[in-house]
């Protein structure tokens, strides 16, 4: 630790300060804000990172490993080719197209008139919606329910927000056997109604939930939103996975609740809709006088998103709006595709002795590995929560990546939610047939 | 109802307003000859739109890309920063790309400036600055570039802005945590000097300051003028951030690509604000970019280089639009970079006593000139603090990286003007 060089006269100083810390950079003074204190850890920059590593097949990370629809890539290549306006700036708070049609889709859904140019904000994808709905609403000393398991990133983006988070678990419903379906995972109506406080600002869900898959019924929310009501807080509720549903299960938005509209932001996510998470368009809907703040966020960070993917979103969304219900919907259409890969992948699973936890919706299924009795004779991850340990093994010792699921809980709730994986189903057969060749190559050898 | 639980949150009091929602609408009118909002509207490159469609038609370019920027474009920007800066970057740890200069900014804000901190901002200002240093609860600074008396009246150059050395100094104290300097500048286009630059990282130095320098018009250089990069000076680059844009430096400000490029040690910090906001910038789109960055680097210093011809291109537009305004009766500033021009509207002593009292004069004259004229500008006090209003009130700001078609609009008008 160097002290500050006062010195006068430039080379002095120059001479003094350069000298050391050539490694470290030379300057003596605390450089970063506190407001990124405790949020540098970022379990995918770990675990992508491992799986390319060792070439792992990679059913880890979310995104599909095949094309986005032939329409949605033909509409970006005409954006592209559309004139010189589709390369330079476009609205800030959201292209004009493509706010257009968001909002004339979802007043559909919804059930109520919502303004393009004041319900709507278009973002980097829905993680930059997430941090403008939480450094627009949550003050240092505002606490955040979060339910568990939850997506990683609320719970930094709620701390660097100075907020407070405060966990409410999902849980497997007591008496049902061995717990089989997302749907058997469910919240306390008790514990949750115990999280709200007079310093509750809002509560975030995820529905379909990453990495459990539970769809939340009707009812679920009906008591959510009373609470809300009740404690006046605000709801934002993350629904990128909102077209993938199985076996018939309904997507059911909260903000089409009574007395919901008006304290929810809803997220959204064109990456996910329509297979192209590489594009990073998302969007967050709700009442006019929220979002202003939103924008605000907005326009002191990014303040413009791309045009030409904007675009092209736009185009897609107003095919899918003409088509809606059909079955020639890319919504209907990829839900069905996925359908299958899903059951194929649960019977995998359990054919090698891990308990599938079988998805209502989303990408994603997460596994129970209490069963397997795995050396894991990894000195290096010795202080590691076993799931983490477990997946490294797998990664390094069987090249298949999975992610582990104590990442997606709180700190105080980590230690109890240690055995189980998570996969990632929205792959290629043929990515799906190597991960079914490992696992079964793996139980035959034991 | 809305609840009183639905306000705002501090960091973001006040900063609601915006000088561009005011004057954006006005692109939307297609009567009106826009100089006003900075972007082209020539094409890009045509290899840089080649690019981005053979990278759109590659499955794993749709799907998401390493957080803190896509391999292939991190490389080339090594590769064609490591040239430029003489020295050996790494792509990893010494780069992260950003949504635009933009998010660059904001991201080098939220990691490094917190309450108690203050920031030097130069006037006039790209306006997001200040905005920027308020939100990460920082306090802004402001000295204003003065123009020196001993310039002609007939013939400025942005080179006549400068600093007042002894102010500058004065700015700097115990609790100065960066100075933001723009070269070349926006509004103005000046090109800070080699010794300007040394006075100032003397300054950052001896108080050991962090320097957060925005170059996104870096290529946009006229003849006879050297942009300087003040991480190259000795003693700097463990204190400076330097941000980059592919928008500016490839006609593409649509594309909304930027980056930072730093010691480790600072960059790291802004990974983790990236990391928590916005997580990863789109994938095509870098590939693109990454594409023409390793096309041009290959040409580099030859003149068909991009970053080479669209300078030459707008050296031209420069002249022409400098001559169309003195004609007219006003004073342009000669930008000795970037794409934008200030001039000094007092000759022509336009009566706006009509217009009120409660705007500076360059807002009134720009509204004016917009419903009588029909040519859009942006007033220039919109870049600076209040207590410099009054020095800055005669000015306005026009872009002009524009078609020439545009620029023969522009000129009728402005031949027009005392015709009425």
């Amino acid at each position: 630790h160097v002290e500050r060089a006062t010195v006068d006269g430039p080379s002095l100083s120059f001479g003094l300060v350069n000298a050391s810390f050539r490694d470290k950079g030379n300057m003596s003074r605390k450089l970063h804000a506190r407001r990124i204190e405790g949020i540098d850890k970022n379990i995918w920059v770990e675990f992508s990172q491992l799986a390319a590593d060792y070439k792992a097949v990679n059913l880890g990370q979310g995104f599909p490993d095949f094309s986005p629809p032939h329409f949605i890539q033909e509409a970006f290549c005409k954006a592209l080719n559309g004139g010189f306006s589709k390369h330079q700036y476009t609205r800030a708070f959201g292209h004009p197209n493509l706010v257009k049609i968001l909002a004339k889709f979802f007043s559909r859904i919804v059930g109520r008139e919502i303004d393009p140019m004041e319900d709507i904000l278009v973002s980097v994808g829905a993680y930059q919606a997430l941090f403008c709905t939480f450094q627009a609403l949550i003050d240092e000393g505002d606490e955040v329910i979060i339910v568990e398991p939850f997506f990683d990133c609320y719970q930094p983006m709620v701390m660097m927000a100075g907020g407070t988070a405060i966990y409410v678990p999902l849980k497997p419903r007591e008496g049902c056997g061995p717990v089989l379906s997302s749907a058997d995972w469910v919240l306390s109506p008790e514990e949750l109604a115990s999280k709200f406080s007079p310093r509750t600002k809002a509560i975030v869900i995820n529905t379909p939930n990453n990495p459990l898959g539970k769809v939340y019924q009707q009812e679920e929310l009906h008591m959510i939103a009373d609470l809300c009501i009740k404690h006046d807080v605000i709801c934002i509720s993350d629904e990128v996975y909102e077209w993938l549903t199985y076996d018939g299960t309904k997507h059911v938005k909260i903000a089409s609740l009574p007395g919901m509209w008006e304290r929810t932001v809803t997220i959204g996510s064109a990456g996910k809709t329509f297979s192209a998470t590489g594009w990073k368009v998302g969007w967050a809907m709700g009442p006019g006088h929220i979002l202003k703040h939103l924008k605000t966020v907005h326009q002191n960070s990014v303040y413009h998103c791309a045009t030409a993917a904007q675009e092209a979103v736009a185009v897609g969304f107003q095919r899918e709006y003409d088509v809606f219900g059909t079955e020639g919907s890319y919504f209907q259409q990829l839900p069905k595709h996925l359908h299958e890969k899903r059951l194929r992948l649960a019977d995998c699973l359990k054919s090698v002795g891990l308990k599938p936890v079988l998805p209502q919706g989303g990408y994603f299924m997460i596994a129970d590995i209490s069963n397997l009795n795995v050396d894991l004779a990894d000195p290096s991850t010795k202080d590691e929560p076993y799931d983490y340990r477990f997946v490294k093994w797998l990664i390094k010792e069987k090249g298949l990546a999975t992610i582990p699921v104590s990442a997606f809980f709180s700190p105080e709730h980590k230690d109890e939610f240690q055995k189980y994986i998570r996969f990632c189903f929205v792959k290629e057969d043929s990515t799906l047939q190597a991960a079914e060749d490992i696992l079964r190559q793996w139980s035959d050898s034991k | 109802m809305a609840s009183i639980k639905h306000k705002n949150t501090k960091r973001i009091e006040g900063l609601d307003k915006n000088v561009w929602v005011a004057f954006t609408s006005v692109a939307a009118d297609p009567s009106i000859v826009n100089l006003g909002q900075g972007y082209p509207d020539i094409p890009p490159p045509s290899y840089v739109k080649e690019g981005l469609a053979q990278a759109a038609m590659v499955d794993r370019l749709n799907q998401y890309t390493r957080g803190f920027g896509h391999p292939t474009l991190v490389k080339a920007l090594s590769k064609v920063y490591g040239k430029v800066y003489d020295r050996q970057l790494d792509p990893f740890k010494e780069i992260l790309v950003t949504v635009g200069g933009y998010g660059s900014l904001f991201s080098t804000m939220q990691a490094l400036v917190e309450e108690g901190d203050e920031v030097i901002i130069i006037e006039p200002f790209f306006d997001c600055y200040v905005p920027m240093v308020k939100m990460a609860g920082g306090k802004p600074v402001l000295i204003p570039l003065r123009l020196k008396s001993s310039s002609a009246a007939s013939s400025v150059s942005s080179a006549d802005w400068v600093l007042d050395q002894e102010e500058l100094a004065s700015k700097f104290n115990s609790k100065t945590k960066a100075i933001i300097i723009n070269t070349p500048n926006n509004p103005i286009g000046k090109i800070f000097s080699r010794s300007e630059l040394q006075a100032i990282a003397d300054l950052c130095i001896k108080h050991d300051t962090l320097c957060i320098s925005d170059e996104v018009y870096e290529w946009l250089v006229y003849k006879g003028h050297e942009h300087v990069k003040i991480a190259t000076l000795p003693g700097m680059w463990d204190r400076t951030i330097t941000i980059g844009s592919a928008g500016k430096t490839f006609s593409v400000t649509g594309w909304k690509l930027g980056w930072s490029i730093g010691p480790e040690h600072l960059i790291k910090h802004l990974q983790t604000v990236m990391q928590n906001s916005l997580y990863t910038c789109p994938t095509p789109l870098q590939e693109a970019v990454g594409q023409g960055l390793l096309r041009d680097f290959e040409l580099m210093g030859k003149p068909d280089c991009y970053f080479t011809s669209l300078a030459l291109e707008l050296e031209g537009k420069r002249d022409r639009m400098a001559a169309m305004l003195r004609q007219t009766g006003m004073t342009p500033v000669v930008p000795e970079g970037g794409y934008f021009m200030i001039a000094d509207v007092t000759a022509l002593n336009q009566d706006l006593s009509h217009m009120g009292d409660d705007e500076p004069y360059d807002y009134k004259f720009v509204k004016w000139m917009i419903k009588e004229k029909k040519l859009a500008s942006i007033p220039v006090t919109a870049f600076v603090g209040e207590d410099s209003v009054k020095q800055f009130e005669k000015y306005i700001r026009l872009c002009f990286i524009k078609q020439e078609s545009t620029l023969d609009a522009a000129e009728a008008i402005l031949k027009s003007w005392n015709k009425d």
